[in-house]
């Protein structure tokens, strides 16, 4: 190893001198542009900690001389947002259901908010269109199982059902087999029977006179004599094509077994009153609005 | 009497090694009989196992060996290449393992059905597989092996320690078995990047700590009179994980015999010394060891000399000491205080200009041999690799400002952000580095095939393009969305409706990810058949001179 180095032929400078492997070093100097630009971004650093929250003290830190800070930031722009929607948002909460309906302003200022607000509380369980899933009703047909009215549907949104908000919807679907009311063979029967309600075929030796018969001890409380249901207990229609589990045979067994206790959660509290109504009024208007 | 087997003895380490494997075999057999859950007696049995292998392993190396390997065979170096080969061979298997499931889990976010509804094919326990076999797992290996080939090649000596390196070697890969059995299992300590719980931690302290004396006792009798750049860098990235890991990673455990743990920081402390990690694991194992990687191999296949020797030692101190003040940029807008993240977002910038002196010094040591790149692939994919450090490093800053990042966080562009530097910049460097290191390994001629590099070149080339454009263009995409006012003062979209606009992009990218696993399949055949059936190298018999 030589302590000068060697010319490179290709660069024009020498090596360091050092060699490692094979390895040599140039000993070109620092690229001008590269410190020029190392030293603006230093320059640039010192002048941000000047104007900006930048060290910390011992009790305290600097405030920078512009008193920056991002809380007043964000207080800033939920300021200005709140000038954007101005008065409409407090004239919205003052209105009743029925004024928003008949004010087209109002109402087009409802569904706005309301559309934004059920994508990003209302669609992860209902979708984004409001057609529900299998345990999530469809929000778009005419079968309600709380009610379709405007204050009925307010009413669910509020205090959800089996929330454990004590003015939720609380009935529930027993669980027949599992309590022990019914055995194994009457909730086969009983199930064909509910089929048989809306129309659906029914299984090979099914006794119609026994399932009507388990149907009128057992059902008639929640869903009334006929099937149709009774919204004051959410106990859904039985005779339209309209399944929140499923309309097969295993699916109707395992409701009357087990039971079924979906839960819908309370947004009173959560959502302020003038975002719930505007959310009322655009479920309302999804299709099955009564 | 034969007179060999008296003339050996067993070392220190052997005994020591012996006896402590020994204990632990048993201890582990205690610990699944105490366990508190599966997960954790699992992880005991694994352990108990593996040191009675250990126990065995060292005893049959002992019995077999004449005696200890000399340090010089005719006045050369006699380097210790076994278990930079363990290590080398791990990184191509764990590489595609976590390309693999990086795959299945950009599938899964076009796709969520592809979760299977499975605990252990969730999403968000494989999310942590993948990150971990890419960085850790192949990584670490290509680290590892790397640096343990470097270090004896520039200081000309053997590798500091007889069992030490397998010991770092083996105890390393371990700690990957052990910490992505974890995860899919269900144990984590919910810490990005840090998941593995305090079992798995502390194992990897010992292990890094061998791994440090192996390094330095190596550097400690070197031939040569000055350090290497390449060795600088390889120490900076060993010390600094030992302190970022030692930093984030404290815990209480629940029980001396569960997997369950509370990590001792909480709030925003603890947010802060996570990302103060995380950006670090970036800066110290991602780019201080990877451009060690770029100052070794890059200059030995070019068979040029480094640019400027200078540059590298502004820019390595510079780097280093800029680094480890950048973390705070993860945590823009949050509770962390302001002047916090004002520091956070100065430091990056000034990162900067330093992150592109390793890049000016990689891509100027071509001068002389950019024809190369013509008729060398491997050189092709070491010199993309570095103009795609060089493109991260420029975008890493511009997404530490305040205002850009208010756009691009949380979105997908992070996520391309981090991927142009993890298959561009950290990906291309090692493949290059083993394309160099299994033929030098092995002892062979060259490669099976420079015409399958080129492929794995192009086909990992387009799918790198691929992803991060997909991701650009989906996280402004998602960012914009998610700003938007209609003019009554209310968001545009709702959250589904931006997940929705993503779907696209999301199916583009994982197009992308799988042509970059295919190249990598097709690097793994060609380094397959260079060790099978490539032409063997004849040693030259004379001796190298000793330095003056």
């Amino acid at each position: 190893m030589t302590e000068h180095g060697d010319l490179d032929h290709v660069s024009g400078r020498t090596t360091t001198g050092h060699e490692w492997d094979g390895i040599k070093e140039l000993n070109t100097p620092l690229p001008r542009w590269w410190l020029t630009t190392f030293y603006l971004t230093i320059l640039w650093a010192v002048g941000y900690w000047i104007v900006y929250p930048a060290w910390p003290l011992l009790w305290s830190h600097t405030t920078g001389i512009w008193n920056y800070s991002t809380r007043a930031e964000v207080a800033a722009e939920l300021a200005n947002l709140e000038k954007i929607r101005g008065d409409k948002m407090v004239a919205l909460g003052n209105a009743s259901l029925e004024e928003i309906e008949k004010n087209p302003a109002l109402l087009a200022l409802a569904r706005a908010r309301g559309k934004t607000v059920f994508g990003d509380n209302c669609a992860p369980c209902h979708g984004s269109g409001g057609a529900g899933a299998k345990g999530y009703p469809n929000l778009n047909d005419d079968e309600w199982l709380w009610g379709g009215s405007l204050d009925q549907i307010m009413q669910t949104i509020q205090f959800g059902a089996r929330s454990g908000h004590p003015k939720a919807h609380e009935s529930a679907m027993l669980a027949f087999g599992k309590e022990g009311v019914l055995k194994k063979d009457q909730i086969v029967t009983v199930a064909n029977y509910v089929r048989s309600l809306s129309g659906l075929p029914t299984a090979a030796g099914y006794d119609a006179a026994a399932g009507a018969k388990i149907f009128a001890e057992n059902c008639t409380s929640c869903h009334g004599d006929n099937g149709k249901g009774n919204q004051e207990l959410g106990a859904p229609d039985l005779t339209d094509k309209i399944w929140l589990y499923g309309s097969d045979e295993a699916s109707l067994v395992e409701t009357i077994n087990s039971g079924r206790a979906g839960v819908m959660p309370a947004w009173v509290g959560r959502l302020d009153p003038s975002t719930i109504k505007a959310l009322t009024v655009y479920v309302h208007s999804l299709g099955g609005g009564k | 009497m034969n007179p060999s087997s008296t003339a050996k003895s067993m070392t220190l380490g052997e005994a020591g090694l012996v006896t402590v494997f020994s204990l632990t075999a048993f201890l582990c057999l205690l610990a699944v009989a105490m366990a508190q859950d599966t997960a954790f007696a699992f992880h005991a049995a694994l352990s108990s196992a593996a040191s009675l292998w250990a126990v065995i392993a060292i005893g049959n190396r002992y019995f077999a060996r004449p005696s200890l390997p000399p340090q010089e065979i005719n006045g050369r170096p006699n380097y210790n290449m076994g278990p930079i080969k363990f290590s080398a061979v791990m990184s191509v298997i764990w590489g595609i393992a976590g390309f693999a499931v990086g795959l299945l889990i950009a599938s899964q976010l076009a796709w969520p059905s592809l979760n299977f509804d499975l605990p252990w094919t969730s999403f968000g326990r494989l999310r942590p597989l993948h990150t971990s076999a890419v960085i850790f797992a192949f990584g670490g290996n290509v680290l590892i092996a790397s640096s343990l080939y470097v270090v004896q090649k520039t200081c000309r000596v053997r590798l500091a320690g007889d069992l030490a390196p397998w010991f770092v070697v083996i105890g390393y890969n371990y700690f990957i078995l052990v910490a992505g059995t974890g995860y899919l299992l269900g144990v984590t300590q919910s810490k990005e990047y840090a998941e593995p719980e305090w079992y798995a931690d502390l194992w990897l302290t010992i292990v890094w700590v061998v791994y440090l004396l192996v390094f330095l006792g190596t550097i400690i009798k070197r031939k040569e009179p000055h350090i290497f750049v390449a060795n600088w860098f390889y120490l900076a990235f060993i010390v600094t994980i030992a302190v970022l890991h030692l930093g984030n990673n404290p815990a209480v455990p629940v029980s001396v015999f569960g997997s369950k743990s509370y990590v001792a920081w909480a709030g925003v402390q603890d947010a802060m010394f996570q990302w103060w990690y995380g950006h670090n694991a970036v800066g110290f194992f991602l780019t201080a060891g990877f451009l060690a990687i770029m100052y070794y191999f890059i200059p030995k296949r070019a068979e040029r000399p480094i640019y400027s020797y200078r540059l590298s030692i502004i820019h390595f101190w510079s780097l280093i000491f800029l680094y480890i003040w950048a973390g705070p940029h993860h945590l823009h807008y949050t509770a962390l205080p302001d002047w916090a993240q004002t520091l956070g977002m100065t430091f990056s910038i000034m990162l900067w200009m330093p992150s592109w002196g390793g890049m000016i010094n990689g891509l100027m040591t071509l001068s002389g041999a950019w024809d190369k790149l013509r008729t060398d692939p491997v050189l092709r994919m070491l010199v993309v690799s570095v103009a795609f450090y060089g493109m991260s490093t420029f975008e890493g800053p511009m997404m530490s400002i305040k205002v850009v990042n208010s756009l691009s966080h949380y979105t997908d562009w992070t996520i391309g952000h981090v991927h142009s530097g993890a298959l561009g910049w950290v990906g291309f460097v090692s493949f290059g580095a083993l394309y160099c290191l299994i033929p030098w390994l092995w002892d062979r001629k060259g490669l099976y095939s420079l015409k399958l590099v080129n492929w794995h070149f192009w086909t990992a080339t387009i799918g790198i393009v691929l992803y991060i454009s997909a991701m650009w263009v989906s996280g402004i995409l998602q960012g914009l969305m998610w700003r938007a006012y209609t003019s009554l003062g209310f968001l545009e979209y709702s959250f589904i409706e931006t997940v929705e606009a993503m779907h696209p992009f999301y199916i583009i990218r994982a197009a992308g990810g799988g042509l970059f696993l295919i190249g990598s399949l097709i690097m793994a055949y060609n380094l397959w058949m260079t060790v099978r059936v490539g032409e063997a190298e004849v040693q030259s018999p004379v001796a190298l001179q000793p330095a003056e």
